[in-house]
């Protein structure tokens, strides 16, 4: 198992170094600082914190406000609490285009004592299907680090998960990320597992698994759900003819809807999601322990993978 | 107390009375757009574009302009017809407005027409998102002023009050909210929807400055500009209080007319007696 780390610090840290680089970079929150950790950015740069209290159209709206004047706002909730603020997110982010960075932190199921309420499983979905926004899912606290600067430099709405789980670290310094762009993380050519989030070091392990009993695995990690990497996509298709879908997001509407939506169009092949089966989740005693009792477990993965493996040879 | 001549008022009023036929017009060939809210904000709008904003036509970027906010984004004919009589874009332009590729959306969309400085539609954003511009204001150390014209109805959203608490909490006294307390909504009477009263005392109570005008009187209305001025450590609200379709004898004061365009007869009518004749 990896080392752990903790993707919540590393962004209140990386902002923090944003701030220091350019002054135009803000930070709205709702009561949320201490939990997501902007606090750090708070204690440096008082005067470019605001925070909106229990208020999440309006903590929207004021970053609106912000970058209609030149600024760059980050705006800071737990994403399960960012939909509520779905129309402002759609009309005044979205419609209007203007340069609003969503955070939405305690993702997924990460928030693991708080259960339903608190989770997000369908932001992605929700986000996804707005024109003009960006929607990225770092893997680990690493690429959440490296994610931060290119954010504030990129021009348009972006939303951006991160975890509140600390999580095994993937990477290690000299990781390069591109908005826009995912990378092959483990060779094959079986299959490909197209994963985000907490799935990819489940979806290496998966591979590594599967690699003992001859099945050749690529696995993708695909941070940047919007707009989809299509040519790392293609290339997958093509070499491999078969692909899982691997994420903490529901499997309606989410990276699994993106990928199938996109090579549906273009080569379809058999295709297993793996995810939050349409269902609310319960509240767990740790993050891990829900990802493997509600159909995210590397068990889970293998499953998917050898399913359809056997559904590619049955094409053939 | 500033002075204002005979002349700018009548020059405001006439403008308040060309808008209103413009809009009316633009509803009226569209066969689509709500007239009683525009109708209601007329001089309000004149007020702004004629004389109060610092606005340049032909820079409409213009760093150091005052801001305007059309809360009530269902008012686009008006807000249309005012940038285009103050020189943003030819009046002609006005009659594309909803057509295909027109730079004259619905709604107010600030990324197609010159001089629309936010987008809107969905109702109760306009506070909010002027308390962000108040802060980057106070950021950059800027004079400009926000000024953010709102419709009653849409006083009735949560989104307005969280925006009315970031205005006060940070003190953003750059900040100028219009309300156009006409009483009347898409479905009846505010008073009958959902009651919006004590409403002084609502915008009070959350630490606004409120001033009470007749909002179809140029004169209060610039006073109350000046007033908001003054202060300096509260955000101000002008509780205008108009009649909805003000102008026209059989829409003022009628829900019916909130959404829905006049027909030839109707529109003859109307513009009759906004030309200060009558239909007798």
């Amino acid at each position: 198992m990896s080392k752990l780390m903790s993707s919540r610090i590393a962004y209140g840290e990386a902002l923090v170094d944003c701030g220091i680089e350019n002054n135009q970079v803000v930070v709205v929150v709702a009561d949320v600082s201490s939990s997501v950790k902007t606090d750090f950015f708070e204690k440096r740069f008082p005067e470019r914190f605001f925070n909106v209290g229990i208020a999440e159209q309006c903590l929207v709206n004021v970053g609106v406000g912000l970058s209609l004047e030149g600024f760059i706002p980050f705006v800071n909730t737990f994403a399960g609490l960012l939909l509520r603020s779905f129309e402002q997110i759609r009309t005044c982010v979205g419609y209007a285009n203007t340069n609003v960075k969503l955070v939405g932190s305690y993702a997924g199921i990460s928030d693991y004592k708080d259960g339903a309420t608190h989770y997000s499983i369908c932001d992605i979905a929700a986000m996804r299907a707005i024109p003009n926004l960006t929607v990225i899912v770092p893997a680990d606290a690493v690429e959440v680090r490296k994610f931060v600067p290119k954010i504030a430099e990129f021009t348009g709405p972006v939303y951006f998960r991160i975890s509140r789980a600390d999580t095994p670290v993937i990477f290690d310094d000299s990781h390069q990320v591109t908005i826009g762009k995912g990378q092959i993380i483990h060779e094959g050519d079986d299959l490909t597992i197209i994963a985000i989030g907490v799935m990819v070091e489940r979806s290496i392990r998966a591979a590594q698994l599967l690699k003992k009993e001859g099945i050749k695995v690529r696995v993708i990690n695909m941070p940047t759900i919007k707009p989809l990497d299509q040519n790392l996509i293609n290339l997958a298709v093509h070499e491999t003819g078969a692909m899982v879908t691997a994420e903490e997001h529901s499997i309606v509407g989410g990276l699994g809807g993106a990928v199938s939506e996109y090579i549906s169009q273009v080569h379809p092949v058999p295709i297993e999601f793996v995810g939050v089966y349409d269902t609310f989740v319960e509240t767990g005693l740790n993050h891990e322990y829900l990802l493997d009792h509600f159909g995210m477990s590397v068990e889970d993965i293998i499953k998917a993978a050898k399913k359809v493996f056997k559904r590619k040879n049955e094409y053939h | 107390m500033k002075y204002y001549s005979e002349n700018l008022i009548l020059k405001l009023n006439n403008y308040a009375s060309q808008l209103r036929m413009d809009a009316l017009k633009m509803i009226y060939e569209r066969g689509a757009g709500h007239p009683g809210g525009c109708l209601s904000c007329a001089e309000i709008i004149s007020t702004l574009y004629f004389y109060y904003l610092r606005i340049n036509p032909r820079n409409p970027h213009w760093e150091d302009r005052d801001r305007f906010i059309l809360s009530k984004g269902h008012a686009s004919a008006i807000l249309y017809a005012a940038l285009a009589r103050r020189g943003f874009f030819e009046i002609g332009e006005l009659q594309t407005w909803g057509h295909p590729n027109s730079r004259l959306q619905g709604h107010p969309d600030r990324l197609k027409t010159p001089g629309v400085e936010m987008t809107s539609g969905t109702l109760g954003q306009g506070l909010s998102i002027a308390s962000g511009m108040g802060l980057a204001a106070k950021l950059l150390n800027a004079k400009w002023h926000i000024y953010v014209l709102m419709g009653d109805g849409e006083c009735q959203g949560g989104v307005v009050w969280e925006g009315a608490m970031m205005a006060s909490k940070y003190h953003l006294s750059n900040i100028t909210v219009i309300v156009d307390y006409n009483d009347v909504q898409l479905d009846g009477a505010c008073h009958e929807i959902m009651p919006l009263e004590p409403f002084v005392k609502k915008w009070q109570s959350f630490n606004f400055a409120v001033i009470e005008i007749d909002g179809h009187n140029i004169i209060e209305i610039l006073k109350a500009f000046d007033l908001s001025k003054e202060i300096h450590d509260k955000p101000t609200v002008i509780i205008a209080h108009t009649t909805k379709g003000k102008g026209v004898s059989f829409m003022e004061n009628e829900a019916k007319w909130h959404g829905v365009a006049p027909d030839e007869e109707q529109y003859r009518m109307a513009i009759t007696e906004l030309k200060g004749g009558t239909n007798e």
